[in-house]
């Protein structure tokens, strides 16, 4: 199946619903239109129809509970479908990774699932498997999500192997093992990946040896460096009642779940151990550029920009109107621009990734070889265009694209458990969700323009090409955006790791 | 509102006695213009996907124009008579909507998800596109757009590792006269070929309210609905009945082996095979077989090449379910130091075993919960169950269709499963595919090392 029109390489359209507008003014609305219908007559195709005022989210309201151990709990009860969702917010993540130990609570997260409790790593999965229920662990840079996703007539069960793999996972030496070669066969996979290759080059030129510039998965060094003893530290230290908190959403009621909970984390204990220093994040100072030779690559993969900005800026909700614009939507310049003006590209996008320290901004696109220079005078275009005052109509567009589409990311128990789960990890107050429409469509023209001129610096950037050199190198060349750098493959993952064949 | 309620209190109640019958209410009419309505109320959110389904896809074309219907669905957001270039897009972002397509085989789907106040404006788009949009069409724009198709192909097929396998595979699965023979991207040289006439031409014949099917889920008023459909796509005229689609048999009379090299660090095997169309006796029974075989840790494939031996990377087996035909694959990336040939031998182990045993009742019954739990899934997400309803109407001829479904995977029993694997999974019917890295075809599965 084709998917035509996937908007991929920014994705992640932050949109914002309106909490203010009462249900009165849609229901007027249906009536407008209805009055306008008469279906004997053709229908007025002069114009768009006109729309009545946006409906209002109506979320229920997130109770806050606590354990007697003192684990907070935020829960939401959702009846629609017998369906329950439990999402554990764990501080600890790969920041916490010590010195050359890159990927230690990565491989800690997926180490939960590897067997539990009483039960080894194939039983844990049976026991699973058999409810129909799922859980995960994953760990980001600053957050190890462990999540349950169950039918509600299994939830006593998968809340027994949720405690377990929290709480009590037997971290088998032979399991680690096992993992330690999946992960290296990755990173040789990763070879032949143009985008992997990418985004680990970009990262590394941003950050250095800060955890941001390191694939938080661990390297070829340092996986063969983790050992169960790691594990145990890291997990001892980190996963602990203290730095967890418990999202609920489902088919429950408060009072019902939080004695179910009681029984499967109120007498866990555990203080959190201090997290190691990080390093401090500077920013890009000039051009670079560095070219990946991928020798009869069919495209090039494109890469460009610079260390963005916290989570929790005051910019914010301008920084989300202005990369809407940018290159955060299907009619977002860069779009527009590389796919639908010029043809060099299926989509091109950009993005803010946010997190609680500067993410990245980047700019990318997958372009056609021999395009390779054209698009990156389009991109740089781009980057220079939106510094100028934006018409008041485009950010109009771009506000209610965020603001008015909100509501749609509220369907699921597992999409609603991680827009609290934002909540948790910001500190933000419960009505931050109602109150953000309300802040997007503040942003004015002018706001966009500042935040532009501030964050988008087109000065100092930088540009990593993933592609054949042989086609496109000289090319490149010839733009005379910064010196370039021409790097291999093993310049930017190392020699490809040797793994031991079979057990 | 309160009809939602009810659906909501049965699904519940039921549920929790053990027997989940799930139960999607809805609302269908047919225009005097032959288009085939359905309308689904769900107030949990205040948002409506749109979900407009045309019966047409690759398995239409014909040899030389492959890739049309995905190209000329591109050409569906080029602007039509009332709605110019750049509009739709433009208009239905600053409602708060969002909207794509996709292009499969035998239908091609165009949604929108927008606020429930916004509904009116997809209604205008869609109808005007599915009734003036050659009045807007352009030899440039289909230009334009073919450049963009191709860029999705280089992306997709050629600039992805193993991306052309699954081309592979459908070109020595099918006879060359059999439309799922070609991929739904098309090659190259039919998409430069592909003229402003075709699109003209096709969009006459395909693209008729006679041949489509609008589904409308979420918060909306089912009455007040209908109007506005009835106002909308009233005028749009009829056309001829589309003809029915003959397919020649697909029949593998021997195993096919093929080695491909490409710019890749690690061998892949594909063994695939045809398998009974979708919702025919057969296709409930390998869906099942795949979970046995390749569906979590426990799985007989995961644990033996994955788990126990590690000589491969992963493994996975499923069943692409088609109207003409379905394909039942399974796919294992070898680790560094170990050929294909060794991963043969173990999936060519355990299908014998799954030929001469039935699996186990623990086993089936894994993988009919793991089913049954994903069902609940599907109605989380409205544009799922917009597109869902969509497909169930295509295929069967009733969007409630859930409950029916669920019980075809409910009533199988192990010995079914052995059967079907007899049946299908022909040691002397299939293709065997070896992706290797260039340079490196000792890699590949041989049939004297098996």
């Amino acid at each position: 199946m084709e998917t035509a029109r996937t908007f991929t390489p920014s994705a992640s359209p932050a949109r914002r619903h309106d909490g203010l507008r009462p249900l009165a003014a849609f229901l007027l609305a249906v009536v407008l239109v209805l009055n306008a219908c008469d279906v004997s007559a053709q229908p007025d195709r002069n114009g768009p129809p006109k729309l009545g005022p946006p409906p209002s989210l109506r979320l229920p309201p997130i109770r806050h509970l606590a354990l007697s151990n003192g684990i907070k709990v935020l829960l939401m009860e959702k009846h629609a479908l017998p369906l329950v969702q439990v999402d554990l917010v764990v501080r600890a993540g790969a920041l916490m990774d010590p010195e050359g130990k890159t990927g230690l609570a990565s491989m800690t997260a997926s180490m939960l699932t590897e067997g539990a409790g009483s039960r080894n790593a194939l039983e844990f999965a049976d026991a699973i498997d058999f409810l129909g229920a799922e859980i995960s662990a994953t760990s980001g840079f600053s957050i190890t999500g462990i999540s349950l996703h169950t039918p509600l007539t299994k939830l006593d069960s998968a809340l027994v192997l949720l405690a377990d793999v929290t709480r009590r996972p037997l971290f088998p030496a032979g399991e680690l093992e096992r993992l330690r070669k999946e992960r290296l066969t990755s990173l040789i996979e990763w070879r032949d990946e143009p985008t992997a290759l990418a985004s680990v080059l970009f990262n590394r030129t941003l950050y250095g040896g800060h955890p941001y510039g390191r694939p938080s998965g661990g390297t070829a060094a340092s996986l063969r460096g983790i050992s169960v003893d790691d594990l145990k530290t890291f997990h001892d230290g980190y996963i602990v009642p203290g730095n967890t908190t418990i999202i609920v959403v489902g088919d429950v009621t408060g009072d019902e779940m939080i004695q179910k909970l009681e029984r499967a984390f109120g007498d866990w204990k555990g203080e959190p151990a201090p997290a190691p220093p990080v390093p401090a994040i500077s920013q890009l100072k000039g051009k670079s550029v560095f070219f990946v030779d991928k020798p009869g690559a069919a495209q090039s993969v494109i890469e460009i920009g610079r260390v963005g900005v916290p989570r929790l800026t005051d910019d914010y909700f301008p920084i989300v109107v202005m990369n809407t614009i940018l290159g955060g939507s299907f009619t977002s310049r860069l779009n527009m621009n590389l796919r639908e003006k010029h043809g060099y590209t299926y989509g091109a996008g950009s993005r803010f990734q946010f997190r609680p320290l500067p993410g990245p901004f980047f700019a990318t696109a997958s372009v056609q070889t021999a395009v390779t220079d054209s698009s990156l005078v389009e991109f740089t275009n781009e980057l220079k265009g939106i510094l100028k005052p934006v018409p008041p109509s485009d950010v109009e567009r771009a506000k209610n694209y965020v603001a008015l589409g909100f509501p749609a990311d509220f369907q699921s128990v597992a999409q609603i458990a991680t827009q609290i789960e934002e909540l948790v990890i910001y500190g933000l107050p419960d009505d931050y969700f109602n109150r953000y429409t309300e802040r997007i469509l503040a942003v004015t023209p002018a706001d966009v323009e500042r935040v532009a001129r501030k964050y988008i610096d087109s000065d100092n950037l930088a540009f990593v090409i993933v592609g054949d050199r042989k086609e496109v190198g000289k090319s490149v060349s010839a733009l005379k955006i910064a010196p370039e750098k021409f790097l291999t493959v093993e310049d930017v993952l190392g020699p490809a790791p040797v793994i031991d064949g079979g057990k | 509102m309160k009809r939602l309620f009810m659906l909501v209190m049965i699904a519940c109640s039921l549920a929790q006695a053990g027997d989940p019958r799930i139960t999607v209410g809805y609302t269908r009419f047919r225009l005097p213009n032959g288009l085939d309505v359905i309308l689904h109320e769900d107030h949990t959110v205040p948002a409506v996907s749109v979900n407009l389904w045309y019966h047409v896809g690759s398995a239409r074309e014909k040899p030389g124009r492959t890739g049309f219907a995905h190209l000329f669905e591109h050409l569906m957001f080029m602007g039509s008579k009332n709605a110019p270039e750049g509009k739709l897009d433009q208009w239905l972002e600053a409602a708060g909507g969002d909207n794509n397509a996709t292009t499969s085989t035998e239908r091609t789907n165009y949604y929108e998800n927008i606020p429930s106040n916004a509904l009116d404006l997809p209604l205008f788009l869609e109808s005007d596109r599915m009734g003036y949009l050659v009045d807007a069409m352009t030899p440039a724009k289909v230009d334009a757009q073919r450049a963009v198709v191709k860029n999705e192909r280089r992306q997709t097929y050629e600039n992805r590792p193993y991306g052309l396998a699954s081309i592979l595979l459908d070109e020595n699965l099918y006879p060359p006269d059999h439309p799922y023979h070609w991929p739904t991207i098309g090659s190259m040289a039919d998409l430069s070929a592909a003229s402003y006439e075709d699109v003209v031409n096709f969009f006459r014949t395909y693209y008729l309210p006679n041949n489509a099917s609008l589904v409308i889920a979420g918060d909306i008023d089912p009455v007040k609905t209908k109007a506005s459909v009835e106002y909308w796509f009233s005028d749009i005229k009829a056309g001829p009945p589309v003809p029915p689609q003959a397919a020649p048999v697909a029949y593998l009379a021997a195993e096919k082996r093929i080695v491909q090299e490409d710019k890749v660090q690690l061998p892949r095997l594909y063994m695939a095979w045809l398998s009974p169309a979708e919702y025919t006796p057969g296709d409930a029974e390998l869906d099942l077989l795949a979970n046995v075989l390749a569906g979590g840790k426990n799985s007989r494939l995961y644990k033996r090449l994955v788990y126990d031996m590690q000589i491969a990377q992963d493994v996975s087996a499923f069943q692409i379910s088609s109207r003409l035909n379905s394909v039942f694959e399974i796919i294992a990336t070898a680790r560094g130091g170990h050929t294909l040939t060794e991963i043969e031998r173990v999936i060519q182990e355990e299908i014998n075993r799954v030929k001469a045993e039935a699996p186990s009742a623990h086993e089936l019954g894994r993988a009919v919960n793991q089913f049954e739990a994903s069902f609940l899934d599907r109605l989380e997400n409205l544009g799922g169950l917009a597109d869902q309803l969509n497909g169930y109407v295509a295929m069967t001829g009733n969007p409630d269709y859930f409950n029916e479904d669920l019980a075809r995977y409910k009533a199988i029993d192990p010995a079914a499963v052995r059967a079907m694997a007899n049946t299908w999974l022909r040691d002397d019917g299939r293709v065997v595919l070896s992706i290797v890295p260039t340079g490196k075809k000792e890699l590949a599965a041989t049939k004297e090392g098996r």
